[in-house]
């Protein structure tokens, strides 16, 4: 469960800031965060990733209290438990389609890359529809199998909570339905929280709940990312 | 760390021009002073190591630099030489061991060394293959004279022609291959060496033709004049000292007068040495040079150009270190997006530095590994093929 409380924060430069109140999601729940550009919605994402810390307020993952963690807390916490797809993809130009997909095990060494592990990554390629890839370089691959190989990227680690900031964000609409699908379904297989933010209203209906900031009375939007 | 390591090198192998660019610029900063360095050492040691077993020389008066470059190492060439005359007065002192040497004539551009047995003991030169020259005629070739030129015993090497379209100047002689020197890294190795008198032939003041009382063509008589006899420049004129024709080879004008380049004089003790080279203290004639002093100031000389030279690499790898330093710092803004992107996965900012210095070190090792590689070939090629000295 993901619970926020009396959360403020903002950042050193710019006016901006972001007030929650409260908020609350289930495990397993799957999460579509909504509200106009510069609301503060990759903000929230990062608040509960752990990437970045408020100002005031606790933001409680489970049974970790992000906002009492260090940075290394924070970090392990994020590589272990959190699966991140971003809207531009971010994956490394230099690093094979497989290399891209074992990248958290190659950064964090609280992370076991065993024979299991790289199968059941193999098994999740093949479903996703990359694993006739894995030794392509990105640069050759179209913007649907780059974020498809983002989101193998995300689940490898077997993450209980993904944040998807408009990872559908460069896509055509056909491919977009396609990969949210994809994401959804396979943080249901693993039973995984999901929390998305999309400018996309046409695939709200795909999520149990959604949350729009501006239903927050007290967040205040001045602007900011 | 491997990880980083591997992640290193997946980047720099992507971006391999980039990659190379960089190994190529640390390579050259890296491997110029390491090779001015390692060559002037090099050169130093060889040059001195010569010029220290060598006591002493005696040559005509002129620049003591060429004298010892001439001597020592067969290079350039004296403008003026001893006569034996001078030789047999040294000899007669009783002093000291001399060795004569005549060096200026080449054969296929090996230079020819005309010299005495003595040479070979005090150079402690053995023959590897036959044996040294023994008879007019003879050459003996150093080892990489014998492997450059493609020549072992019983074969046959001409001495080159001074002046190719000089038709009245002296044939070039053909000489007999009687040994092969063992390999000495000297530069006796680059090198072939002949009795002394086999230099004076080479040089025209010996020959050997005909005899003049078997010419049965008076057409080649011209004028006999007593015991004196003119013949005709269509009298067989050897070119090549046989069993059969050695008796016929004779020398022409003042056997004193005859040419050395210079002597090596080997005294048995310092005492001996001292006073000997007393005696030409002073001398109008004959200077004395002692090769340790004179190879001593020239590398001084080296040494001092050599200071401005590691001023100037030293400022080399400055700009090459400041060069690297702007690169990573551009390479880090370029990155940052990717190093954001690491961070939001949850990696360490230590651990992109650790993918950073990972890649310095790779970069760093390559180009060392590969200054060092070239600089192993450079010194080989210098040593064993260009032989700027020793050859």
């Amino acid at each position: 469960m993901i619970e926020l409380k009396d959360i403020e924060f903002h950042y050193r430069e710019g006016p901006f800031s972001l007030r929650v109140p409260a908020l609350t999601i289930e495990r397993g729940e799957q999460v579509a965060v909504i509200g106009p550009s510069g609301s503060g919605k990759t903000s929230l994402l990062n608040l509960i990733a752990g990437v970045l810390v408020p100002d005031a307020g606790e933001v409680r993952v489970g049974d970790n209290v992000l906002s009492r963690m260090d940075d290394a807390q924070r970090r392990a916490f994020r590589i272990a438990r959190v699966g991140m797809v971003f809207q531009e993809f971010e994956l490394l130009e230099y690093l094979q389609v497989w290399d891209n997909m074992l990248l958290p095990y190659r950064i964090h060494p609280a992370l076991r890359l065993d024979e299991e592990t790289r199968q059941s990554i193999r098994t999740l390629a093949e479903r996703v529809g990359v694993g006739n890839f894995l030794h392509r370089f990105p640069r050759r691959l179209s913007q649907g199998e780059r974020q498809r190989v983002a989101i193998c990227r995300a689940l490898g680690t077997r993450p209980d909570l993904i944040l998807a900031d408009e990872p559908t964000g460069n896509l055509d609409p056909a491919t977009s339905q396609t990969i949210v699908d994809l994401l959804l379904e396979q943080a249901e297989h693993r039973e995984a929280t999901v929390l998305m933010v999309t400018h996309d209203h046409g695939l709200l209906d795909r999520f149990q709940r959604v949350v729009d900031l501006k239903d927050f009375p007290e967040l205040d939007m001045e602007g900011g990312p | 760390m491997r990880d980083a390591f591997r992640l290193a090198l997946a980047y720099m192998r992507y971006y391999i021009f980039r990659t190379l660019i960089l190994v190529v610029c640390i390579t050259i900063a890296l491997l110029l002073p390491a090779a001015v360095n390692v060559l002037v050492k090099y050169y130093n040691r060889v040059m001195i190591v010569r010029a220290e077993t060598t006591p002493l020389i005696l040559g005509a008066p002129g620049s003591p630099g060429d004298l010892v470059m001439n001597t020592l190492y067969f290079k350039g060439r004296v403008d003026r030489r001893l006569s034996a005359v001078e030789l047999k007065a040294a000899k007669d002192a009783g002093l000291v061991t001399v060795i004569p040497l005549h060096v200026g004539y080449t054969a296929q551009k090996v230079p020819i060394i005309g010299t005495s047995l003595d040479y070979f003991a005090f150079r402690n030169l053995r023959a590897a293959a036959g044996t040294l020259p023994q008879v007019l005629g003879d050459v003996v070739l150093g080892a990489a004279a014998a492997r450059n030129l493609g020549m072992r015993t019983g074969d046959r090497l001409l001495s080159d022609q001074e002046k190719l379209y000089d038709i009245s100047s002296t044939y070039p002689l053909r000489m007999k291959v009687t040994g092969v020197l063992a390999d000495s890294q000297s530069p006796d190795d680059h090198a072939v060496f002949v009795d002394l008198k086999t230099a004076w032939v080479i040089e025209g003041i010996g020959h050997g033709h005909q005899a003049a009382e078997t010419v049965k063509d008076p057409d080649l008589m011209i004028q006999a004049i007593g015991h004196n006899l003119v013949m005709s420049g269509a009298v067989v004129e050897y070119n090549e000292i046989t069993g059969d024709n050695i008796d016929s080879y004779h020398f022409h004008g003042d056997p004193n007068s005859f040419p050395v380049s210079a002597m090596i004089c080997v005294p048995p003790d310092a005492k001996s040495g001292t006073i000997f080279k007393a005696r030409y203290f002073q001398n109008e004639s004959v200077q004395a040079v002692v090769p340790a002093r004179v190879v001593g100031e020239l590398m001084d000389i080296v040494f001092r150009v050599k200071q401005f030279f590691d001023a100037n690499f030293i400022m080399v790898l400055v700009s090459t270190s400041l060069f690297l330093v702007l690169v990573i710092l551009l390479t880090v803004r370029i990155r940052r997006r990717e190093f954001e992107t690491l961070f939001k996965i949850g990696c360490a900012r230590s651990t992109v530095a650790a993918i950073q210095v990972a890649e310095l070190v790779l970069i760093l090792a390559v180009s060392l590994v590969l200054a060092v590689g070239l600089l192993g070939g450079l010194f080989w090629y210098v040593v064993h093929v260009r032989m700027l000295l020793t050859g």
